[in-house]
């Protein structure tokens, strides 16, 4: 167990890094906050109200260090129904009910809610939510504003609205469909252009920027009218005077009906799922791996959205893209949270004019990006990969929510998949004689490295699985853990994907978690179920390699090299480097091997960020095991950015009599006596005499690559020469 | 002082196809223990019946072993239960039932009522067989009850009469002793620390009662002590099941109430699935 630390000054010290980072995320979570607002129904300032209220609250309050809370993309559909069968005023009382009752659900501990939801119909119903908002955004991208009835409808009309567009006549029109497409296109291909400076700033704050800039020059260069038709620009973004002014009570004589409880039950029941999942997900991206309180945050979240309700804004909740641009930022605690809150509040105050001047289209192309996302075609390849019966959950799921409701969506989602399971089992009494047994079964061993073991029996599936979760909660993340399943007749999906994503935290928090017993289950043809598929198995092996790999190849038989093509999943040796903190790494791949690995060259695909913050690299890096321990670090070129983030309080360690290598690197470490002493003449020498890379140890081992893009051959081999020298110069210090 | 917590073994004797399995595993355990046999049957007493019995039981003769046969008509669990009382038996032997296709048993129905109703120890047998098979793991219940170190005894003497090459007692503590719930990181470390501290007083506790056990019983098998943190009666045959015990060895339950067979815990969740040969101690 660590010792226990410093709290008050640690929080200071972090205290800069937290609030740049706070910036960063405020950046994007303006015009996100206006948009959901406005696919909601709501005036647009709704949304900055719930993530002013969330950010504050939630940050004072909540249980988790390092997530976002705002207005949430899965609740627009839920919140979209609620204010137009209630009428806005009243739509606000439900979101303080909801809220009343998330708080509930905390003091409950019902935090394991979302456990009880087969994945492949949460899938679906998040793909609807998508479609909910590209179908109704898309058309107010284009600049064809129009109303229906029926979200389907909306969807089957896209076409129609592409037509129309061709044939625009009015010029507003044109202008406005085109903010609509280049901010669409800015928001695709941001993630693709790794550029620091340009990457600085997150894609929808670009396109506000961008929007802004566009209708200044209008009016100041060209002494003209913004050519965008005025119905295509955001109206109604109050002065802040305005807003305290406007505040007034939630409309609650709807109370006694039954669409108000059914809005009500339908928007705590999104909002809790899409916390909760997002908090999961942001703990495996924590930089310091902590394991967040998630009652306490549903708490939290459910008192800041019965505040945001009696302000007038909306539902907060953990939001998953907002957090991962958190982390990435370098955010450590819940302060960043509190400075996203304080920046939106000082944009609203300052800038609340300049505001009116972002075309609706723009705007909304950040929605429809996000829809997409979220019900895009990459899910359901995905889904038809386990198991064509996941894809049945996943669409009955979808259509059901698409076409009567939310609620009735995932209830049909949960009653296909208990179906599936009888049919795949031919067996009604498995399930009902066992379901509420306790299963699971966990002892810490007597002997030897005192391991977890875990065994399961019966069944497994989403209806058990929050006994087994129990159980596996309570080992410390650095143990190792064995779950069993041989005495298990089915595991169904959502345990197989939920027990991967334990692997994973596990891996990254130096334990390990093995799944064993579910060799017979293959053999057995009673439930090959998902059990096979979803296990890593190696990739079928390429048959053609490109161009590059045969002179990756030829380059191996020059140097005496080991090439191996194929994709690697093993990659726990990379975990320990601070680089990959915050990322998660897919696989490596072309990997060429010098001396039986002791330096290893590969490509590598890595992702930061989630959901429409992510971003997939693929790099070449190279990797040197050493004989001795050294201090860690990280070096790399001092620039620009690193004096930024130096303001922000990234510290750069200065070697003396260096001067020239001081201004040019920029080194980080935490033992910086050790690394002084480490870096000597030679080294330095050494390091100003070659080519800049990024060299990162992490005590036992050198990280080192050049740019976040694949390398040249010609690169490659200039690579693989820099860590044989380099690994010379430290083996002999 | 001496261990001998059984000198009448009585076994119901019905002539079904297990009927030979049965008897000699009944008859080997008589032996082992240094009983006297009862064989009670259910119905009027025939000449045939007798033969075949003694027939199947001639395999033991050169052993000397001492056996009776009590024919009683009626009720099954009432005469199984009157002659036990009538005879002195202290220990029961029954045969559980394998559920078809699966490689899962339970306890019969008729066999249930005797077990809960029984003043007497019972032994059940998921599998009798003809041959010996040598019983190598004893599992142990360690509660914390009165009962317990008279269980924990006597199981060190079964295993020494069987010669077992090991007894894991287990521990088995209500997760409701864990006061703290894990919520993030310092509740977690909290609940481990307090789990640490309960493993460490359990074992201690244990220890303390195989101290009170006589050498001659404890020196020639490996003693293991495992806590588990789960549901009462139901872990601990979980565990039997993983760590391929032989035999489990657990205290009878004290009282059963309506409410005990429709909420079912403890002995209610092993008489269902039963993991392996159950030994219940009175």
């Amino acid at each position: 167990m660590s010792p226990k630390k410093n709290n008050i000054k640690d929080f200071f010290t972090a205290l800069p890094k937290n609030v740049f980072s706070g910036f960063v995320v405020s950046l994007i979570a303006l015009p996100l906050g206006l948009g959901l607002a406005m696919a909601s129904d709501a005036p647009p300032i709704a949304g900055i109200i719930a993530a002013i209220v969330g950010g504050i609250v939630v940050a004072i309050l909540g249980g988790s260090h390092v997530t976002i809370a705002g207005p949430g993309n899965g609740l627009v559909g839920v919140l979209l129904v609620a204010i137009t069968t209630l009428g806005l005023d009243s739509a606000y009382a439900a979101v303080v009910c909801s809220g009343v009752l998330i708080m509930l659900l905390g003091f409950f501990r019902m935090g394991k809610l979302a456990d009880f939801f087969p994945s492949s119909a949460i899938q679906g119903m998040l793909a609807a939510i998508g479609l909910i908002i590209l179908g109704k955004q898309f058309h107010i991208m284009l600049a064809h504003k129009i109303k229906r009835e029926d979200t389907l409808d909306y969807l089957i009309e896209i076409p129609y609205t592409l037509n129309d567009m061709i044939h625009y006549e009015n010029k507003g029109l044109i202008y406005a469909a085109l903010a609509g497409i280049l901010s669409l296109t800015i928001m695709t291909f941001y993630a693709k252009l790794r550029n620091k400076f340009f990457q600085l700033i997150p894609a929808p704050m670009w396109i506000v920027i961008l929007s802004i800039g566009f209708s200044y020059y209008f009016e100041l260069v060209l002494h003209e009218e913004n050519p965008i038709s005025k119905q295509y620009m955001i109206s109604g973004i109050p002065e802040i005077q305005q807003i305290i002014a406007d505040i007034q009570m939630p409309l609650f004589s709807k109370v006694g009906t039954i669409s108000f409880w059914s809005s009500v039950l339908a928007i705590t029941l999104i909002a809790s799922i899409e916390s909760l999942l997002s908090i999961k997900a942001v703990d495996k991206l924590d930089p310091e791996k902590r394991r967040s309180n998630v009652n306490r945050d549903l708490k939290a979240l459910g008192l800041a959205t019965v505040g945001s309700g009696f302000l007038g804004g909306l539902n907060v909740v953990t939001v998953i893209a907002r957090s991962s641009v958190n982390v990435n930022n370098g955010a450590t605690n819940s302060s960043s949270n509190f400075a996203h809150a304080t920046f939106l509040v000082l944009f609203i105050v300052l800038f609340s004019t300049q505001l009116t001047r972002i075309p609706l289209p723009a705007l909304m192309a950040i929605l429809v990006y996000t829809g997409y996302k979220l019900a895009s075609p990459k899910i359901i390849r995905k889904i038809f990969s386990i198991g064509k019966e996941q894809l049945i959950i996943f669409f009955v799921t979808l259509l059901i929510t698409l076409k009567i409701g939310l609620i009735s969506g995932i209830l049909s989602g949960v009653v296909t998949t208990f179906i599936i399971h009888i049919i795949l089992n031919k067996s009604l009494s498995l399930f009902l004689r066992n379901v509420l047994k306790p299963n699971v079964l966990m002892y810490q061993e007597a002997e030897g490295d005192h391991n977890f073991y875990v065994s399961v029996k019966h069944f497994c599936s989403f209806l058990n699985y929050y006994k087994l979760k129990d159980k596996l909660d309570a080992i410390p993340e650095d143990h190792d853990v064995i779950v069993d399943f041989s005495l298990c007749s089915f595991v169904d999906h959502t345990v197989m994907e939920n027990m991967h994503n334990y692997q994973e935290l596990f891996k990254k928090r130096g334990g390990h978690f093995d799944v064993i017993g579910l060799d017979m289950h293959d053999t057995d043809s009673e439930h090959p179920f998902a059990l096979r598929r979803l296990l890593p198995v190696p990739n079928i092996i390429k048959n053609n390699l490109t161009r590059r790999q045969t002179s990756m190849e030829e380059l191996a038989a020059d140097y005496d090299l080991h090439y191996n093509s194929e994709k690697q999943k093993e990659v726990d040796f990379l975990n320990s480097f601070l680089f990959f903190n915050t990322k998660h790494i897919n696989h490596i791949y072309n990997q060429l091997s010098y001396k039986k690995g002791v330096i290893n060259l590969f490509d590598i695909e890595f992702s930061e960020g989630e959901f429409i913050a992510k971003e997939v690299v693929r790099s070449t890096m190279l990797h040197i095991k050493l004989d001795e321990a050294i201090p860690e670090f990280t070096l790399d070129r001092e620039g620009f950015l690193e004096k930024v983030y130096a303001f922000a309080g990234f510290k750069d360690i200065p070697i003396q009599d260096h001067s020239d290598f001081s201004r040019r690197f920029y080194l980080l470490g935490d033992n910086e006596d050790a690394i002084k002493k480490f870096f000597n003449d030679d080294l330095i020498h050494f390091f100003e005499s070659n080519p800049y890379y990024h060299v990162e140890s992490n005590g036992t081992s050198l990280l080192i690559f050049g740019k976040e893009r694949l390398a040249s051959v010609k690169e490659i081999k200039a690579l693989f020469d820099f860590g044989k020298r380099l690994r010379e110069v430290v083996s002999n210090i | 002082m001496s261990l001998k917590p059984f000198n009448t073994i009585g076994m119901g004797a019905a002539f079904s196809p297990n009927l030979k399995a049965n008897l000699y595993e009944a008859a080997r355990l008589s032996l082992f223990f240094n009983c006297k046999l009862v064989l009670i049957h259910i119905g009027e007493s025939s000449e045939d019946k007798l033969k075949t019995l003694k027939v199947f039981l001639n395999a033991f003769k050169k052993d000397n072993l001492e056996y009776d046969v009590v024919f009683k008509p009626g009720d099954p669990v009432d005469a199984i239960l009157s002659v036990t009382e009538e005879k002195n038996i202290d220990l029961l032997i029954l045969g559980a039932v394998q559920r078809e296709r699966f490689i899962k048993y339970y306890v019969g129905s008729i066999a249930r009522k005797i077990t809960r109703k029984a003043r007497c120890s019972v032994l059940l047998l998921i599998k009798p067989s003809v041959e010996r098979v040598r019983c190598q793991h004893i599992v142990v219940n360690g509660l914390k009850d009165p009962k317990t170190e008279q269980t924990i005894k006597a199981a060190f003497y079964v295993g020494k009469q069987l010669e077992a090459e090991k007894i894991t007692i287990v521990e088995e503590i209500k997760q409701e002793q864990v006061t703290v719930k894990v919520d993030d990181d310092k509740s977690l470390r909290k609940a481990n620390i307090m789990k640490e501290r309960i493993r460490m007083r359990e074992n201690l506790r244990i220890k303390e009662i195989i101290e009170h056990i006589p050498e001659k019983y404890t020196k020639d098998i490996a003693i293991k002590s495992q806590p588990i943190f789960g549901k009462q009666g139901y872990s601990i045959g979980h565990y039997a099941q993983i760590s391929r015990a032989d035999l489990l060895v657990m205290n009878a339950p004290s009282k059963m109430t309506f409410w005990d067979r429709l909420f079912p815990h403890d002995i209610e969740h092993i008489l269902t699935e039963l993991p392996t040969d159950v030994l219940m101690l009175q």
